[in-house]
């Protein structure tokens, strides 16, 4: 079982740095969010794996699994979506502004090349 | 009144302008005079003790780890300082409501106005020289932002750029000096370090010590060579003038070197360094004054010159000298600061402060006139004024000082000084009227504050033992260990050297006054350096350099930056991993079940097909929403039931932000990396996969190298913390301090995207784009379809239920305030997908940033009600209610801390998605007017 966790955990840092190293805002934060499963898992398995050991104080029992990892990536859950948030928006402001969705700043495309993709996307709704 | 809370005052008068920035001028002033009245009156209490000799020290721990504790004190020094700061700034306060124009942002001066107050008494009252530095810097930048005040004038800005850069660059310095002085002295308490004056002194950090922070004092009392910034930054308004650049801010370095006098002065150094730029400093800004035309450049350079003297006393190391310094400080800053103001006057009347097209204003202005009189007599130390008396003390240390050059510069000084006087009054005030000047007295408004200091000037001139001397000899008391013999008098006889060189001066000043166009014509063929184009040249300079290194390492491409912080990231683990031995883990391994297994093939299936689908956006979005919820679920397997509901919970609000977002961004990625990018971002992006597997794997596979303070938490989950469910105790209780920080974060998250938002939503290029707009037609012409609505509205009151129950029962199972605030917004969220943004906004009666306030509101409460009990903050308590008719049932005040992280996490989310929805609505989304509008623009079409 170890090794899937380990397994999952490269996986997802692996598609996520391939992803934040792309050149337009969407991906990257697909990316960031595998990053943000990656580090998650990463930190929950440094309490190491104990299925079916719930830390839920139970009479009899007194063998539980690591509380404080799970309490650190809880919140960590509920920050990275805040943080996933302000990035979408921030995306979208770059977008609407510049006209395309770049990520770099560095030699700016011509004129309409990003522009075509930005009106009609109403499609998925 | 204990020092801390009278330190804090004008800080709090700060706040009151700023929370009325639409408040009227008066309104203002009345908030900041008080607190600078009520902070005065508790100086003035200590007054008789401090007079008598007493010091008073307060002192709170505050980052004790770092020597830093908030330690104030009160001696003869500080309160001469003290009361001039807020004596004069109450003065200030009143001059600037009549001097501000009704178009000024009055709440904005006075808060920076009294953030400097604070900042300045802040660095009179410090006992720790830490904390002295802390309030250094806040007047270098409170000073900046009223320099600048005036936003639009160039002259403003660039005067506060300068004087930021100067004062706060002595600053820094300073800083360095006192680290060294602490670690010299073995104490960061003034009262240590100043007992501990002869280690210093031998101390082989005494040289680099005294530099540092002469440079600290140097700079921000504007002495050669760092005299320039002074002068530019008079583009202030006047009262900031008056207020900074004649009583206070440029004192705050003769301050410093009379506050440290007994640890550094009394060497050869200290004499040469402190007493010769003085004297430069005396000579070099009175005949710069000399030859200014503009009425505020010629007191900005008399101050410069004023200073010099001051320091020059300093330096010279006696004790008769550095009393003469105090009672020169007390008097310079009653007449200058009268003189800057009455400056102000004239500049408000005649609507020009330079020389040339001024004169004869005694006609009409001749309140004024007698006021502007007095001052610049005193100014030019005529009898009977306080300036008089505190040259004559001045020549007097310099006639002891030993030699004939000492003398001579100081007699020299005091000659030009007069002469600029006469100067400034004469071509002001005397003479005929210029015929285009309209000019008369103004009201009492704009004469009161320079005429109670004019008052001053005079009483104190006439009876200085009864005015002066207390005071001045209290402060230099403090300053030298000893109380001096202060005999301060108009008349000593004529046995005194200073009488001779005093009639030499006022003989020598008249004469240059004689001569002042010949001399003129002189200086202006006499090359000089002009300070601001070197200044301005070195920063040039600078920023070019820095400019041509950032344009080598940043050419600005996010995805370069990425690389380099990845690539750095898995060299420095791979050169770590090969500098050690490695032994395989003996932790015994977690058997693999079949179900976990399948799992874990999916979310590889997931990724990889997110990774390779990733130009189809809203696909690859889909299958990390599914690589989401197999990790849900596989926290659920591997015994974290919390973060399994969290995980799922967080998964479904953030889909639908990101498929909100979709709506304004381009549907597919462009394929435009060529093959060797694809290959060479696999091929990094492999290395931090297999450097991250690896890791966690050797993680994993140990045991715990320390016992797990785990432990501690689960033991005490039920008898400390009343709880059973030990990662919620954890959240709620023992670390809840840090759930208080992350809820704020997270509200302030929320608010950013409101603002960023609204930002959008302003003129702009963004705004024309989204209204640009045009949505494609809804394919099924059913945009809110009946069964949804239907289902949605039925969904709400059982899913807020069950949100209440995961809120109930955190404390002991699984569930609490995280996942309840989550449950609520996507219940709140279905509404919006069923029946529309605007119908549901419009039943909506509060908003959501109500919610994210009273959030944290509540758990501020939470906190705070255990100080009530006594306890430190967050401390929680629980115990057993009953209540008929329920059965017994226990409670924590946790509970109550719990709600609010409910109602800041509910109010985030719903912000956060309800602002992305509202550009939807600029972006010409089509909106629902009745509940079951099947299609809203049906009647149209």
């Amino acid at each position: 079982m170890e090794l899937l966790v380990a397994a999952a955990i490269g996986t997802l840092t692996a598609g996520g740095v391939y992803l934040i190293l792309r050149l337009r805002s969407f991906p990257v934060i697909l990316g960031l969010s595998l990053l943000s499963y990656a580090v998650n898992l990463f930190i929950f398995s440094a309490g190491r794996l104990a299925p079916g050991k719930t830390p839920i104080i139970t009479k009899g029992v007194t063998d539980y699994t690591d509380p404080l990892p799970q309490a650190l990536v809880l919140t960590a859950i509920v920050i990275s979506f805040g943080m996933t948030a302000v990035l979408v928006l921030i995306a979208i402001g770059a977008h609407l502004g510049a006209g395309h969705d770049r990520t770099g700043m560095e030699d700016p495309p011509g004129p309409a090349a990003g522009e075509p993709a930005a009106d009609g996307q109403e499609a998925g709704r | 009144m204990p020092l801390a809370l009278i330190a804090a005052l004008p800080f709090l008068g700060a706040l009151l302008p700023w929370l009325m920035i639409r408040a009227s001028r008066g309104a203002c002033a009345v908030a900041a005079g008080s607190m600078t009245a009520l902070a005065l009156t508790g100086i003035l209490l200590h007054a008789p003790a401090v007079l008598a000799g007493e010091v008073i020290l307060w002192r709170a721990d505050w980052l004790p780890a770092l020597g830093l504790t908030a330690s104030f004190r009160l001696d003869g020094l500080g309160l001469m300082f003290a009361g001039l700061i807020l004596g004069i700034g109450l003065l200030i306060i009143y001059y600037a409501r009549h001097y501000l124009s009704a178009h000024d942002p009055a709440g904005r001066f006075y808060t920076f106005l009294m953030l400097f107050q604070g900042a300045m008494l802040g660095i009179v009252l410090s006992e720790n020289i830490l904390m002295m530095a802390v309030f250094w810097e806040m007047t270098s930048l409170s000073s900046f932002l009223l320099i600048g005040y005036w936003k639009h004038l160039a002259a403003g800005r660039q005067g506060a750029r300068m004087a930021l850069a100067v004062t706060g660059g002595g600053g820094l310095a300073m800083l360095a000096g006192f680290l060294l002085l602490g670690q010299a002295a073995g104490s960061y308490e003034l009262t240590e370090v100043l007992a501990a004056g002869d280690t210093i002194r031998q101390s082989p950090l005494y040289l680099p010590i005294l530099v540092l922070i002469l440079l600290g004092a140097f700079t921000k009392s504007a002495q050669f060579p760092f005299h320039f910034w002074l002068p530019h930054a008079m583009a202030a308004p006047t009262p900031v003038s008056a207020y900074l650049h004649s009583a206070t801010m440029v004192k705050a370095g003769l301050f410093l070197m009379a506050r440290l006098w007994p640890a550094l002065a009394g060497t050869p150094e200290w004499t040469a360094l402190v007493a010769g730029a003085g004297l430069v400093t005396l000579i070099l800004g009175a005949a710069i004054a000399l030859f200014k035309t503009d009425l505020k450049a010629i007191l900005a350079f008399s101050t410069v010159s004023h200073l010099g003297l001051i320091t020059f006393l300093l330096g010279l190391g006696t004790e008769a000298a550095a009393a003469a310094a105090m009672v020169h400080i007390l008097a310079h800053a009653s007449f200058k600061a009268a003189l800057f103001m009455l400056a102000g006057i004239v500049d408000h009347e005649a609507h020009t402060r330079e020389i040339a097209r001024l004169g004869g204003l005694r006609r009409v202005m001749p309140l004024t006139f007698a006021l502007a009189a007095v001052a610049t007599l005193a100014m030019a130390g005529f009898p009977p004024f306080n300036g008089f008396l505190s040259k004559e003390l001045m020549l007097e240390s310099a006639a002891h000082a030993g030699g004939w050059l000492v003398p001579a510069a100081a007699v020299l000084g005091a000659a030009i000084s007069v002469g600029y006087s006469l100067r400034f009054l004469s071509a002001t005030f005397l003479g005929p009227l210029r015929p285009d000047l309209h000019a008369h007295d103004p009201g009492p408004g704009l004469w009161l504050a320079p005429a109670v200091l004019v008052v001053l000037v005079i009483a104190s001139g006439l009876f200085p033992m009864a005015l002066l001397a207390p005071v001045a000899g209290a402060a230099a008391g403090a300053v030298t260990g000893h109380a001096p013999h202060l005999h301060l008098a108009l008349w000593h006889g004529l046995g005194p050297a200073a009488l001779w060189m005093s009639l030499a001066a006022i003989g020598g000043g008249v004469a240059l006054w004689g001569l002042w166009p010949a001399l003129a014509r002189a200086w202006a063929a006499a090359p000089r350096p002009e300070a601001k184009a070197i200044h301005d040249a070195v920063i040039g300079a600078m920023v070019a350099a820095a400019r041509g290194v950032l344009a080598r390492i940043d050419r600005g491409s996010l995805t370069l930056s990425l690389s380099a912080a990845v690539l750095a990231i898995v060299a420095a683990g791979f050169w770590a991993f090969g500098g050690g031995t490695h032994l395989p883990g003996l932790r015994a391994a977690t058997p693999v079940e079949v179900a976990p297994a399948a799992a874990f093939v999916l979310l590889i299936a997931a990724i990889a097909g997110s990774v390779a689908l990733h130009r189809q956006r809203l696909l690859a979005l889909l299958l990390v929403g599914i690589a989401g919820l197999i990790i849900a679920a596989g926290f659920a397997y591997l015994a974290a039931p919390d973060l399994a509901l969290t995980q799922i919970t967080v998964e479904v609000v953030t889909v639908i932000l990101m498929l909100l977002a979709l709506n304004f961004l381009p549907a597919a990625t462009p394929a435009e990396s060529p093959v060797w990018r694809k290959a060479r971002d696999g091929v990094l992006a492999g290395a931090a996969g297999l450097g991250a597997a690896a890791l966690a794997w050797a993680l994993m596979t140990r045991d715990f190298a320390f016992p797990s303070i785990s432990s501690y938490h689960l033991a005490e989950s039920k008898p400390g913390a009343g709880g059973t469910n030990a990662v919620n105790t954890i959240i709620v209780d023992f670390r809840g301090y840090d759930t208080f920080g992350e809820i704020i974060v997270l509200g302030i998250a929320a608010l950013v995207i409101h603002a960023l938002a609204q930002a959008l939503l302003g003129p702009g290029r963004a705004n024309e784009r989204l209204l640009a707009r045009r949505p494609d037609p809804g394919r099924a012409g059913d945009r809110h379809p009946m069964m949804l609505v239907v289902a949605a509205r039925f969904l709400l009151p059982v899913a807020m239920m069950v949100g209440v129950y995961i809120y109930l029962r955190g404390h002991n199972l699984p569930g609490g305030g995280f996942v309840a605030g989550l449950v609520f917004a996507i219940a709140l969220v279905l509404q919006y997908l069923a029946s529309g943004h605007r119908w549901s906004q419009a039943r909506q009666r509060i908003d959501y940033h109500a919610f994210i306030g009273a959030g944290v509101l509540v758990a501020s409460a939470a906190g705070v009600g255990s100080w009530l009990a006594g306890r430190p903050f967050l401390t929680s308590a629980y115990g057993y209610i009953h209540l008929w008719p329920l059965e017994e049932f226990e409670w924590a005040t946790a509970a109550v801390f719990d709600l609010g992280v409910f109602l800041c996490v509910l109010g985030a989310v719903m912000l956060a998605l309800a602002s992305v929805s509202r550009l939807a609505q600029r972006g010409g989304e089509r909106v629902a007017r009745e509940a079951f509008d099947i299609d809203p623009d049906g009647e149209e079409n």
